[in-house]
């Protein structure tokens, strides 16, 4: 022992433990403890010395109404512990704990079924299906010009993604290609959607692990995003504005200015979160190590984006399949080591930094031109021509009532969303609605894949896991 | 709607041809009754298409995992209707490596159309195999959970297929009350 005195009592004597000596007075039956414990609480005498060694907090409720086996397990003589098991009663003691669909932390309706042994998840099972509402059943009814409005509802969080990915695969059957202007849009509007849904992502991921003030912090920056899409597509989500064939409509006039202001605020903001999160040792501790997957299993199970990214795979659809021309725009990739929900972090904060990056140059050099293809027979004539010329009359009548045809086909075109590999499998007949329109959406996988992440890790970890996979259930359910 | 009218032709020709092609040719020698198909659209990556049929597909998708396309990447199904088979299944699955992308259509006929699961070659169909059978009704021999996924239990029926009804509620609108 050091000579450095006891801060509390400046006595070393009083830190040693020693057993409790046999006290004469102490009752010897259960009978007996219950009525001194009644004269205590009811007399109002003064309570004897194994009482207050009971409990930490004094005596208490339990002891009076307790039997022999609770009152031992306050005095500490019989150890209660959930993770000592006997052999046979594993199965008995496995409790099933039912988490959504109305949990405020499985963002949207998914439903988690947990097996829990103590503390610790045994077995997961995700239930799905209380979002869906037939939207691939749905397109199927719908022409490929009012297809758009369809499929921006399946991930509310990235529409333009969406719409982008449905038009791109039209598109590929059509055989047309996009003026740069109406590409380099796209991408302005993506990108920034991306920005907007890891900012929904990391306010989500803060809450859900107690960093409460993250959510209004990223509704903050995010709500900049909306007002941009807002002032371009008339509409804060499911705008329909990426369409087969173009865009609906040229930038806005001024809008060099907004995307400027949008450059300068979300660094900012995205720096101080940093430096709220990054370091944070509560953070730290809640993320780092938790809910891992490894790069074989990212592949076995099709997860994609950040998640397989932080695993350790530099795999992104816009460097290996790019679109759109983003080839064109210098952009980096990140990724991670360890696969936890930390590495996920840093990856999708770096991300946003990237789409910003992409975003500058975009705003630099944003080309002139036409925003959308000039075929008259899958984009609609301008205004005026419909006042000089009868065909641009006929086209536009054609265009929106029967739509345009789309020659007999099958293709799947897959796009990097923020959540991942986005996908659509488009089967045409050469008529004016799809055959058959498939979403491969990417939260379906990482709900999927979920067991893997989870499976005998602690409760408390679950949510943290969850968030990190960042699922929307619009694009689960479909 | 493409018929089954792709020329069945064996491997492509091995001239000039990149590590994918190479890849594909050994491939496609393991299973002679296979047929492969490229789409290059204008815009976006070339599509390498293999059409099999059921008693071969899981050897080829197992094959094909051993050669290098180790991501799974989607599974759904079609149905083509009119057609015979009438149900086709579609898998999408990818080589980080290769960096390309290979698409097995497999036509399905009979009642309940039936083929055998991939689960056990890559996990990530689970998913996708339940929600075929949800919505089309197409049975996975083999599966582990093969249950609905997106309906309720108790749903009769598989609503995406085409002779299934979008169905609809009469609804009766009548004059907005007139102000007095």
């Amino acid at each position: 022992m050091s000579d450095t005195p006891n801060v509390v009592t400046g006595d070393f004597e009083a830190l040693t433990v020693e057993p409790p000596a046999a006290d004469e007075s102490q009752p010897s039956t259960t009978e007996e403890r219950r009525r001194e414990i009644h004269d205590i609480w009811v007399a109002g005498t003064e309570e004897p010395s194994w009482v207050r060694q009971a409990t930490d907090e004094g005596s208490q409720e339990m002891l009076v109404a307790g039997a022999d086996q609770a009152i031992a397990i306050q005095e500490g003589i019989v150890v209660s512990d959930d993770y000592v098991l006997e052999d046979d009663s594993a199965a008995d003691e496995r409790q099933v704990l039912n988490m959504g669909p109305q949990h405020p932390s499985t963002h949207g309706v998914l439903r988690l079924h947990l097996e829990l042994e103590g503390e610790t998840i045994r077995r997961v099972k995700p239930i799905i299906g209380y979002l869906h509402t037939g939207m691939e059943k749905t397109a199927e009814t719908l022409t490929y010009l009012q297809g758009g409005t369809n499929v921006t509802r399946m991930d509310y969080l990235s529409p333009f993604h969406v719409e982008l990915v449905f038009s791109l695969a039209v598109e590929q059957l059509l055989g047309v290609e996009i003026p740069p202007r109406g590409q380099a849009i796209r991408l302005l509007l993506t990108e920034l959607n991306r920005v907007s849904s890891h900012l929904i992502w990391l306010a989500t991921q803060g809450m859900d692990i107690g960093a409460i003030s993250m959510m209004l912090y990223g509704f903050r920056e995010r709500e900049l995003c909306l007002a941009f899409f807002e002032k371009v597509t008339g509409l804060r989500m499911n705008h329909n504005f990426i369409r087969p064939g173009g865009v609906a409509a040229d930038l806005p006039d001024g809008w060099e200015d907004d995307v400027e202001v949008l450059l300068e605020k979300i660094p900012v903001g995205i720096g101080e979160y940093e430096e709220l999160l990054t370091e944070n040792p509560i953070f730290l501790d809640r993320t780092v190590g938790v809910g891992v997957i490894t790069p074989e299993e990212c592949k076995a199970y099709g997860v994609t984006g950040p998640p397989a990214r932080a695993a350790g795979l530099a795999w992104d659809l816009r460097k290996v399949f790019p679109y759109c021309g983003i080839e064109q725009y210098e952009f980096d990739v990140p990724v991670g080591r360890h696969g936890d929900v930390y590495d996920r972090y840093l990856v999708r904060m770096e991300e946003m930094r990237q789409s910003l990056r992409i975003v500058r140059q975009l705003l630099e050099t944003m080309p002139a031109g036409d925003y959308r293809s000039d075929d008259r027979k899958i984009t609609p004539p301008p205004r005026k021509r419909i006042d000089e010329s009868m065909e641009a009359l006929i086209h536009h009548f054609k265009l929106f009532t029967e739509g345009f045809k789309v020659p007999a086909g099958e293709t799947y075109r897959s796009i990097e969303s923020p959540r991942g590999e986005l996908g659509v499998y488009l089967v045409a007949d050469g008529r004016s609605r799809p055959w058959r329109l498939h979403v491969r959406a990417p939260s379906f996988n990482h709900v999927q894949a979920l067991p893997v992440m989870m499976t005998d890790t602690l409760i408390a970890d679950c949510v943290a896991t969850l968030a990190s996979m960042d699922p929307v259930l619009g694009d689960v359910d479909r | 709607m493409t018929e089954h009218d792709h020329p069945a032709a064996g491997p492509p020709a091995p001239d000039g041809a990149g590590p994918v092609d190479a890849v594909l040719s050994e491939l496609m020698v393991l299973f002679p009754e296979a047929s492969l198909e490229r789409f290059e659209p204008v815009a976006g990556p070339v599509q390498d298409i293999v059409h099999v049929a059921p008693a071969d597909y899981l050897d080829l998708v197992t094959a094909a995992r051993n050669a290098g396309f180790d991501t799974f990447v989607d599974l759904c199904a079609v149905d083509y209707l009119r057609r015979d088979p009438r149900f086709e299944v579609v898998v999408v699955l990818g080589s980080m490596e290769l960096r390309r992308r290979l698409r097995i259509r497999v036509g399905i006929g009979g009642s309940p159309p039936a083929i055998p699961t991939i689960t056990w070659v890559f996990p990530g169909a689970n998913f996708y195999e339940r929600e075929a059978f949800d919505l089309y009704g197409i049975s996975f021999d083999d599966h582990p959970d093969l249950t609905r996924i997106l309906l309720p239990d108790d749903w009769v029926g598989h609503p995406m297929r085409k002779d299934a009804s979008v169905g609809s509620v009469p609804v009766q609108f009548k004059g907005a009350p007139e102000a007095p």
